[in-house]
């Protein structure tokens, strides 16, 4: 088994890192012929609009698509904006695959980046999950199939699809492996 | 440590979001627009680029407020200012207008030069120039979230780029494989605090990403930066001093995403015109060189 990130732009490198230490094998995606290698994808924090153009440069936009329809995807904070259905603040693109509205840089600008302990996350364990915000989205719907595991001031922060699951915080620049164990297990 | 805290892992955690990707200094709303345009993952917003801040000459300080503010209205991606040298109450304005990034350059005319800015103090994370790993550890003992080789600014030239990048990297070699009892030594010799020096012999890596800037001006040169271990890269006059900003700025983005393909950095290289004019190092007085103010 296989795990890509996605390594167009943001810290991949991070995500790597968390789900090699949670005994994955891992492969830096940056083309449709890495894509085609991996059983489960990783998309990471950064820049959305940045991955958006890559994606567009490279010709990844439908393979991403078609992957997602059968393969399962973690995307967190930039990785959950473009699996969103709804992107607001400015509106743009996205892989439309998920039901979810969301709010990019919802918080404010980095000066409301921060790290918050989180509870009633509904993964085994400690009661308490770190949660790093770093210029975050703010989800405004969740729609179908969405199951919302962890709320911030009432706001959803990690929700599992099914298939897929998202994060508007970045899970890689904590210690604790849960939630990338939460996304292993969904591959088998 | 100083690096462990939370407030300091926020700092860091931006600069881990900007990897693997291209930091474009604009002078204004239209050219942030333009490099958010290209793939740009922040832009750095000053008064003048680098070769102009050369050629006019006089004292480069931190950007018109108008301006920083018009380029924060009009991109949604993160935005940078700099600040001259120990200049903290320039700093205290960016951080009251909430830049994401503050750069106290060397760019910019030094404010003063024995101290930098205390960094630790503030909320917003700051990105220092270095030229060798002392320069870098000593940024960081002093709260910097995000390390950049100088190179050399507005040049158009790579080989101080090259330089200070492969200086640090190697310096960092040199203390993984030495004994604990010999990094008091190499403390003292690197004029940095055995904490980070520690860091580094265990790590092999600085506690913060570390970035290239100074002389990129083309698709591989920005190839180059990365293959020599830059985690990303700020690009000054290279695009807007060129003949074709928009597919500069586009070019260099997607030479930067696949450096290690020669195939994809030909392809970026493709149709592009007049990289901007450069300037021989070995030619320039010595006054007239950046790269040497901090210390």
């Amino acid at each position: 088994m296989l795990i890509g990130v996605l390594a167009l732009q943001g810290d991949f490198e991070a995500h790597g890192a968390a789900l090699r230490r949670a005994g994955a094998e891992v492969l830096e995606v940056r083309t449709k012929e890495d894509l085609a290698r991996v059983d489960g994808l990783v998309i990471p924090g950064g820049e959305s609009t940045t991955m958006l153009k890559l994606m567009g440069y490279y010709d990844l936009f439908e393979p991403l698509r078609t992957f997602g329809a059968s393969k399962p995807i973690f995307g967190t904070c930039a990785g959950a904006i473009l699996l969103a259905s709804e992107v607001m603040n400015p509106p743009q693109p996205s892989l439309n695959l998920i039901d979810m509205a969301i709010q990019r840089n919802a918080y404010g600008r980095q000066l409301d980046s921060r790290v918050v302990k989180l509870n009633g996350h509904g993964l085994e364990g400690d009661p308490e999950l770190e949660a790093v915000f770093i210029r975050a989205p703010i989800i405004r719907r969740v729609g179908e199939g969405g199951k919302v595991m962890a709320t911030y001031k009432d706001d959803p922060v990690l929700v599992d699809y099914g298939r897929h699951m998202v994060a508007t915080f970045h899970p890689e620049l904590s210690n604790d492996l849960r939630i990338h164990n939460h996304f292993l297990a969904k591959l088998g | 440590m100083m690096y462990l805290d939370e407030a300091f892992r926020v700092k860091v955690g931006l600069a881990e979001m900007l990897k693997g990707g291209v930091i474009m200094d604009v002078t204004d709303a239209k050219q942030a627009e333009i490099a958010e345009k290209a793939g740009a993952c922040a832009v750095m917003a000053l008064e003048r680029v680098p070769s102009d801040i050369r050629k006019e000459g006089g004292v480069a300080r931190m950007a018109a407020i108008s301006k920083i503010r018009e380029i924060m209205a009009n991109t949604s991606i993160p935005v940078m200012a700099k600040v001259r040298i120990g200049h903290f109450a320039e700093a205290r304005v960016l951080e009251a207008l909430e830049v994401d990034y503050i750069d106290e350059s060397e760019v910019l005319t030094p404010a003063d030069e024995e101290h930098h800015v205390w960094k630790r103090d503030f909320k917003v994370p700051f990105v220092c120039g270095c030229r060798n790993l002392g320069e870098a550890l000593r940024r960081i003992a002093e709260g910097a979230a995000m390390i950049r080789t100088k190179g050399e600014a507005g040049s158009g030239n790579i080989v101080e780029a090259v330089r200070h990048m492969r200086t640090i990297v190697k310096e960092m070699k040199q203390l993984t494989v030495l004994g604990p009892e010999e990094l008091v030594a190499e403390s003292k010799k690197h004029q940095a605090p055995l904490e980070l020096i520690q860091y580094v012999h265990e790590h092999g890596k600085l506690p913060v990403p570390n970035f290239s800037a100074g002389g990129i001006a083309t698709p591989a040169d920005a190839a180059l930066a990365r293959l020599l271990g830059a985690e990303a890269v700020f690009v000054g006059s290279g695009i807007f001093k060129s003949s074709d900003p928009e597919t500069r700025a586009k070019a260099i983005v997607k030479a930067n995403t696949h450096y290690n393909e020669p195939l994809a950095v030909l392809e970026a290289s493709e149709e592009l015109g007049d990289a901007m004019p450069g300037l021989d190092i070995r030619q320039m007085a010595e006054g007239d060189l950046m790269q040497t103010r901090g210390w």
